[in-house]
């Protein structure tokens, strides 16, 4: 069942990403006795689909975003599902902070033979990096990691490849934004880095 | 009986320990209820507006151990205004006058002010447990009093109350003198504690069994607490924020060996998924499991940890553990008894978390089952008949499909055969939630069969008004009916008016309720209090008389002894 003209959907408030289609509001007014105004079809299709696409946990997550069309967000109905506020404000909370499943990236040390993973989310922050970095490459390096972004004179700079692709100096930005957008880090030779110190 | 000397009476009566069986003996003669309330130690109130704290400490004053609760239960989503009511202050006031050698208080979502938390640390010194449980109005100040003045203290227990944080002291507040607690719980708190007090305060009570920290106190902390606390029977752990290499990491697990008596976890907050191993140690000895705060740990990881928990009596955990997940316990968890899974994707687009599959691999493996909360995107009527058929012991039974008035999705139809299976296979059913699409059928198989259901909460469900009157007449130990979005009317509501009376309350919101169908209502039974609930925005609209074919919003009908109640905001209008 369409909702009545284009120009009506709209101008509709709801939840989820412009250009994708959300099922009818479950509002308090809906018409009951199973006339109800949900694309039921819309429903089946998305859910079998889904059974049959989780063939492993690992591939949950991603294979149905990448599948198929993401289904739109459903709108919110007061009081619903039925969860208390004490839980509903503690998941928000933690998604707010951007909880995930953990975030691996590799690292490589110039002249190392084989790279580390490390999990970001383990991290509250540079200086712990920075500290978990030197504890696991101080067999490979005589130098002491720098202290401070771009130090001048120490051995090494700690870089990282971004969402873009671009080599970018681990430190200018807000915590919350590297982790999000980093892809893996690398440890750099101080005379390339040097050369990416001296823009400051 | 009534040849036998009282004191003889009065000791059979002390194997009675329900509420329910001491309150049907009262009735059997006068001198039983002089007996029986001259006796009574522990007194229970479901609603704290159907009788005035008064009365209550006038026919018990040998009470020790007082229970009370206030809002609504739709109160826990938001279907009840802020300020609806539910306050603590008056029975806590009453009792400090009738009732002072008072030594267990439990209240449950009432509004405690830091007033009257001052009130009750100065008035009973023999208070032994205070329970505070979905309540508000109070912050670390109230605690600090109870802190301070409660000498003697053996349980102080917060769950999941919004509490103000004033500060960390109030934990500083505990005397040196104080040895006593047996039990402690601040995992709701949201602000830092002083972790030295805490340490030192755990070191020193001994007899300290049951321990839940709140998020902000560190792993560090955490493994030096549990290194004086290797009695602990049950934890809840703070934050569990560390890097998986870090020394206090390992001084975690080396503290958690040490603990051989931890039969339950919880807390777990920000714990990713590496450092789970370190209650590997415990999992053989768990009953009981609280993982639902953790949504970093995906069905993969839990699926190591629970193949462990053999010994596993209560999981709850968020659906991130999937249908796979569940198999795993289903077939490692054999005595598992109570099971809650709850959504971690509320608003979102995000992939089926768990299916109707999931609940069939859980029953097929754990027939003790007798208690169930399980949020899914869909479920089959096949699914809930099989079910059924494998877990016939449940007493608690609520399922919640995200979707409101979902059908199933293979057939299309309504889920009405398959609660009709549930209330049908198990007897001893005494909650009951609904949800998917369900027709009037639904309610006549609930009001055919399930003869000891006592709570039944329902959502946008059913056609008609024939619905709500299976349910009423066919129940006989229903208590509390609440229903929300659903097409009952006045016809409904006014069918059999004697029943509201057998039961605690009534709560219906957004149905098909009138003005003049609650009038009626209340006009007919006077000792009702037939609360009509406007939103606030409306209440201007209010002001301007109503007409009695106008529908009602939210309505809460309860049974009272003490008439319409004198705390009432403005938005509530007693009938």
């Amino acid at each position: 069942m369409e909702a009545a003209g284009e120009s009506l959907r709209d101008t509709e408030l709801r939840l989820g990403l412009p250009g994708t289609d959300a099922p009818e509001k479950p509002a308090s007014t809906v018409t009951r006795g199973g006339k109800r105004a949900l694309p039921e079809d819309d429903e089946e299709g998305y859910a079998k689909s889904n059974k049959s696409s989780s063939s492993s946990e690992e591939e949950q997550g991603e294979g149905d975003l990448c599948g198929h069309e993401p289904p739109a967000a459903k709108a919110q109905v007061v009081g619903w599902p039925p969860i208390r506020s004490y839980r509903k404000n503690s998941l928000h909370a933690r998604k707010v902070e951007g909880e995930a499943a953990g975030l691996y990236v590799k690292v490589s040390m110039d002249g190392a033979p084989y790279l580390r993973k490390i999990d970001l989310k383990g991290y509250k922050g540079y200086k712990e990096l920075r500290e978990a970095l030197d504890d696991m490459f101080k067999c490979f390096s005589l130098g002491e990691f720098p202290r401070k972004e771009g130090c001048s004179g120490s051995e090494y700079a700690i870089t990282y490849e971004d969402k873009d692709g671009d080599l970018m100096l681990v430190g200018d930005v807000p915590w919350e934004m590297f982790i999000s957008s980093c892809r893996r880090l690398r440890i750099m030779n101080g005379s390339e880095a040097r050369g990416l110190g001296s823009r400051h | 009986m009534t040849y036998f000397p009282e004191e003889v009476v009065e000791h059979i009566f002390g194997f009675l320990s329900s509420h329910r069986d001491r309150n049907v003996v009262s009735t059997v003669c006068k001198a039983w209820y002089r007996v029986e309330r001259l006796s009574r130690r522990s007194v229970f109130v479901g609603n704290c507006y159907a009788v005035r704290p008064g009365r209550v400490m006038a026919r018990f004053p040998g009470m020790k151990c007082l229970s009370v609760k206030g809002k609504p239960h739709f109160a826990d989503f938001n279907l009840v205004p802020h300020d609806w009511g539910g306050f603590a202050l008056p029975w806590i006031e009453v009792a400090a006058r009738g009732c002072p050698g008072l030594e267990e208080l439990r209240l449950k979502r009432m509004v405690v002010s830091d007033e009257s938390l001052e009130l009750l640390a100065r008035s009973f010194p023999n208070l032994k447990a205070l329970v505070l449980v979905s309540c508000e109005g109070f912050s670390t100040d109230g605690l600090a009093a109870i802190a301070t003045h409660c000498r003697g203290l053996r349980e102080l227990d917060l769950q999941e109350n919004e509490v103000e944080d004033h500060g960390r002291q109030w934990l500083s507040c505990f005397p040196d003198s104080c040895t006593s607690l047996e039990s402690l719980n601040f995992a709701c708190l949201k602000g830092e504690v002083n972790a030295c007090a805490l340490e030192r305060l755990v070191a020193r009570c001994v007899n300290l069994r049951s321990l839940k920290l709140n998020r902000a106190i560190s792993v560090e902390s955490l493994a030096r607490i549990l290194a004086r606390t290797p009695h602990l029977v049950e934890l809840g752990t703070g934050s569990f924020t560390v890097e998986h290499r870090a020394e206090a990491y390992q001084r975690l697990i080396h503290a958690f060996r040490k603990c051989k008596s931890l039969k339950s976890l919880s807390g777990f907050w920000d714990i990713a998924p590496r450092c789970l191993q370190a209650i590997y140690s415990i999992c053989p000895n768990l009953i009981v499991l609280n993982l639902s705060y953790a949504p970093a740990i995906q069905g993969a990881d839990l699926v190591k940890l629970i193949r462990h928990c053999f010994k596993l009596q209560k999981l709850w955990v968020l659906d991130c553990i999937g249908d796979k997940g569940l198999a795993v316990v289903a077939s490692s968890c054999k005595e598992l008894l109570e099971l809650r899974v709850f959504p971690s994707d509320i608003y979102g687009t995000g992939t089926a978390a768990v299916t109707e599959e999931g609940l069939v691999a859980i029953s097929s493996g754990c027939s003790k089952l007798n208690s169930l909360l399980y949020f899914c995107h869909q479920m089959t009527n096949a699914a809930l008949i099989t079910v059924a058929k494998n877990c016939t012991h449940f007493t608690r039974f609520r399922l919640c499909i995200l979707d409101p008035g979902k059908p199933d999705p293979d057939t299309n139809q309504p889920l009405d055969e398959g609660f009709g299976a549930i209330v049908r296979s198990c007897k001893d059913l005494r909650r009951l939630s609904l949800s998917g699409l369900l027709t009037d059928k639904v309610f006549l198989y609930i009001g055919e069969y399930a003869a000891h259901l006592e709570m039944l909460s329902i959502a946008f469900a059913g056609d008609s008004d024939k619905g709500m009157v299976y349910v009423l007449n066919g129940c006989k130990n229903l208590r509390k009916l609440e229903i929300r979005d659903s097409p009952f009317g006045d016809a409904a509501l006014l069918e059999n008016v004697g029943k509201y009376e057998t039961m605690r309350s009534l709560w219906m919101s957004s149905c098909d309720v009138t003005l003049g169908g609650c009038k009626a209502l209340a006009a007919k039974m006077p000792r009702l209090n037939v609360e009509v609930i406007n939103d606030r925005d409306d209440s201007d609209e209010m002001e301007e008389n109503p007409s009695d074919m106008h529908k009602v919003e939210k309505m809460y009908v309860y049974r009272t002894l003490a008439g319409a109640r004198n705390d009432a905001p403005e938005f509530v209008e007693i009938l």
